[in-house]
């Protein structure tokens, strides 16, 4: 297919729609509001549907009971709106109920700004909701690999009956580049052979979905259920790049989304210079790539880990845990929507090496 | 072209730079080149500013945040106070002279001035003073074919008015001619 | 024959010097100057607090000169109501758009209304989201046509506008509700007095009060100044009509 030069924001509207996702639940944020305005004419022309919520909290909940019917759905939103919808991906993690997040991340906390943020990697890995769940979160670093990333979501979502968050900076939402879509758009899923869909209790029980186990042991059982597939999804979908990872790196960068680009500028520069430093770029934010990081920041050429992310440092909680003190690790991180640029990374890669400029 | 060039077109909202940056976007990707289009957004598009990049590159473009770009198209004296001192030594700067009064100052660059503002309204559009400029700088540069160019123009906003798009035609042929002279040493 | 000079025309001292970043044609501006006018004159300046909302009005603290909170989008009365009721002294007040109000924040505006809250608020009704550019609202217009409503709203599918003042009106806790407009010089001067009242009900300690103020939004609405007032008045006017919903004065007189 020819390749079309696309905002990212639209970018990901059309994939769903590539991945037969044609449920569409949102309200508008800056900086994504691109995606609803998108969506609301394009769903219409494939069949698909379209609701402007009341809110977030709304979204989140019209997601709820639209997962459960077995079709593929999906949301977009900011920041602020993301805290909103905690409530809903809370209940659908529990309810294992697959469902798409997309968060373009701006800068908080609070009404914060409008601007590039990744300062909700915390909530995204961590649980921003309450109880023992994990969302499977993917980072993309360009319009096409968000689209490539936006498919495979409803893919994880789908196998593991698992929500799944694609997270990017306000900067993958706002930027256009070229992206191929898929020769063929795949058809809407049918739920009628489903085993958990509410599809009518006709030759069958019927079914409930629900979170609510007032039994402790059946709730221990159904938390216990989860982290066996979060197990499972370790072992199975933990995605990275890698970008001139040598034995002749000094240091080794950290750093994912638009971020991990930025660096990779640098690290281009550094080379001219003399200087080598290698990329390490997780993809899969949960699950996180624990045991790559650690055998490729041990290496012996290995002096460093420097830690990039356009927020005051949260992955590098992951990183520290991951190299459990084997390496030395610094951290360069701007926020509230500053971007660190190129030469940023690049001087601070001096510093900790003691070069002068 | 060999390599990146990176070029910010920036102006006031309303001087067309965002479409003259994604029009030469458009134009490049059909070249099979790898681009990337990035909008200034947040709270100073209300200021009334508005500017854009483009990165035009034959090869994976990596940071779309670029300290120090090879080019930029100045509509405006705020974008010039910005973008002229930014500009990487041995770049081009094109600035607006129908509008801008001033030149950069800068002795490690290549100026040219283009009243696109006038050259628009001559031809019949003064709208088109964004296809001005990006003739201009097209021309200076080589980044694009001009066929290309055209093609995609008559494409993109050929649909409407028919009489227009010819105005707009000749609006970018007199760019093109401009920084044509120009690059030939003689000045008109 | 010597001149006396007179001051007929000030800047109120509710209102700081700041220029505003309002579009041009922009109503906000002159709903504000009646909010500090109201203030001045019933002297209430120094112990006002104003509760901003997410939208265009997001910086009214910028322009005002009195203490102010800023709420996340649509929780305003909810603030205004956990400052109130610590400080009942203080004279407490919402400013919010439709979008804020009447979609995300439908929930708190009608149950600080129904516990008869006793803040004052103003809604600016301008029939679509300003501030993230043109979005339907639910106080858009059948068949307007916005970002997200590119073929004009479905009422099908959004269902019809929503008159937040007739709403809150049916509730049956005393409190003063009364729907307005700016787009002619005479229409602010009403305006003025329902937004007076509001808040002298609030310094009588009397009651919840909403004025409701008709405004436009020339740059997403996509006209021009001069037309926006009156595509207000052809479009909004016949659909949201003006006056008074609620008064727990007339409800006395009538008892
Ligand atoms: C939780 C949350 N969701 C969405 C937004 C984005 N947002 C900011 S202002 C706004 C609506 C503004 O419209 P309105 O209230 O009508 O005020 P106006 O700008 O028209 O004055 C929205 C949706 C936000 N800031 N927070
Ligand atoms: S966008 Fe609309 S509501 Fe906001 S300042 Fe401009 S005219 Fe006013």
């Amino acid at each position: 297919m020819a390749k079309k030069l696309m905002k990212g924001n639209e970018a990901i509207g059309e994939a769903a729609i590539c991945a037969g996702a044609l449920n569409y639940f949102a309200y508008p944020i800056t900086p994504q509001s691109e995606v609803a305005e998108y969506l609301c004419w394009r769903l219409p022309e494939v069949g698909g549907t379209f609701v402007q919520a009341e809110s977030e909290v709304a979204v989140g909940n019209m997601l709820f009971g639209a997962a459960a019917s077995g079709k593929r759905v999906f949301t977009t939103s900011s920041s602020p709106g993301i805290s909103l919808m905690q409530e809903a991906i809370s209940y659908i993690a529990g309810a294992q109920l697959p469902v798409v997040f997309v968060n373009i991340m701006r800068g908080g906390p609070g009404l914060g700004g409008i601007l590039p943020a990744q300062s909700d990697y915390f909530q995204a890995v961590k649980a921003g909701g309450h109880g023992d769940y994990h969302l499977i979160v993917l980072a993309p670093s360009s319009v096409q690999e968000a689209v490539d990333l936006m498919i495979l979501a409803f893919d994880l979502a789908d196998k593991y009956r698992n929500p799944v968050m694609l997270i990017g900076d306000g900067m993958i939402g706002q930027m256009m580049e070229a992206v191929e879509f898929p020769e063929e758009h795949r058809k809407p899923n049918d739920p009628t052979g489903s085993d958990w869909a509410l599809t009518g209790a006709k030759n069958r029980k019927a079914r409930i979905t629900k979170s609510l186990f007032l039994d402790p042991v059946m709730l221990e059982e159904n938390s216990f259920l989860l982290a066996e597939k979060y197990k499972t999804i370790k072992k199975n979908e933990i995605r990275f790049e890698k970008y001139k990872v040598t034995d002749k790196n000094r240091i080794l960068i950290m750093a994912y989304g638009t971020m991990a680009r930025i660096c990779q500028t640098a690290i281009d520069e550094l080379e001219q210079e003399g200087i080598s430093v290698g990329l390490f770029r997780p993809v899969s934010l949960y699950p996180f790539p624990e045991q790559d990081i650690f055998t490729e920041s041990t290496r012996k050429n290995i002096e460093k880990v420097l830690v990039v992310e356009m927020s005051v440092g949260q992955m590098i909680e992951d990183i520290e845990r991951c190299l459990k003190g084997q390496r030395e690790i610094d951290f360069y991180g701007r926020t509230g929507g500053i971007v660190p640029t190129p030469n940023e990374v690049k001087d601070k890669v001096r510093q900790m090496l003691g070069i002068k400029k | 072209m060999t390599g990146q060039i990176e070029v910010v077109f920036a102006g006031f909202g309303g001087q067309g730079v965002m479409t003259a940056g994604q029009l030469l976007a458009y134009t490049a990707m059909d070249e099979g080149k790898q681009v990337a289009w990035i909008p200034s957004y947040g709270p100073e598009m209300r200021g009334g500013t508005a500017n854009c990049t483009v990165v035009v590159s034959e090869h994976r473009i990596g940071s779309p945040i670029i300290n120090n770009p090879g080019a930029a198209c100045v509509f405006n004296r705020p974008s010039l106070d910005k973008f002229g001192e930014l500009i990487r030594p041995g770049g081009l700067l094109l600035i607006n002279s129908s509008l801008i009064d001033v030149k950069s100052g800068r002795d490690d660059v290549t100026e040219l001035l283009v009243p696109v503002n006038d050259i628009a309204i001559r031809a019949g559009n003064p709208k088109a003073a964004n296809m001005v400029m990006l003739a201009a700088f097209v021309a200076m540069t080589d980044i694009v074919s001009f066929d290309a160019l055209e093609k995609m123009f008559r494409e993109k906003l050929g649909s409407k008015k028919k009489e227009l798009l010819e105005v707009n035609l000749k609006a970018f042929a007199e760019g093109r001619m401009l920084a044509e002279k120009e690059k030939a040493g003689g000045k008109a | 024959m010597a001149y006396q000079a007179n001051t007929v025309f000030t800047r109120p001292a509710s209102l700081s010097e700041t220029i505003t970043h309002y579009c041009p044609g922009c109503t906000h501006g002159i709903i504000h100057r009646l909010v500090a006018e109201s203030l001045d004159e019933l002297g209430l300046r120094e112990r006002a607090v104003g509760v901003a909302p997410v939208g265009c009005s997001v910086l009214i603290y910028n322009y005002f000169n009195c203490d102010f909170l800023e709420a996340p989008h649509g929780r305003a009365p909810a603030l205004a109501t956990g400052f109130k009721r610590i400080r009942p002294d203080m004279i407490v007040f919402t400013y919010q758009g439709d979008g804020d109000l009447a979609s995300i924040g439908m929930g708190e505006i009608v149950h600080a209304a129904n516990r008869g809250e006793k803040f004052t608020t103003i809604f600016v009704n301008n029939a679509i989201y300003g501030m993230t550019g043109g979005q339907m609202a639910p106080t858009t217009m059948p068949g307007q046509r916005t970002t997200t409503s590119p073929a004009g709203r479905d009422v099908d599918l959004a269902g019809y506008p929503i008159r937040m003042a007739e709403l809150l009106s049916t509730l049956r806790t005393p409190a003063y509700v009364a729907r307005t407009s700016v787009h002619t010089p005479m229409h602010a001067v009403q305006a003025k007095q329902a937004i007076k009242k509001a808040f002298r009900l609030q310094k009588e300690n009397r009651c919840f009060s909403l004025v409701e103020v008709l405004s436009t939004c020339p740059t997403n609405w996509g006209i021009a100044p001069s037309d926006a007032t009156r595509w207000l008045a052809e479009n909004m006017l016949p659909y949201y009509p003006l006056g008074v919903f609620k008064d727990p004065e007339r409800e006395e007189a009538t008892s």
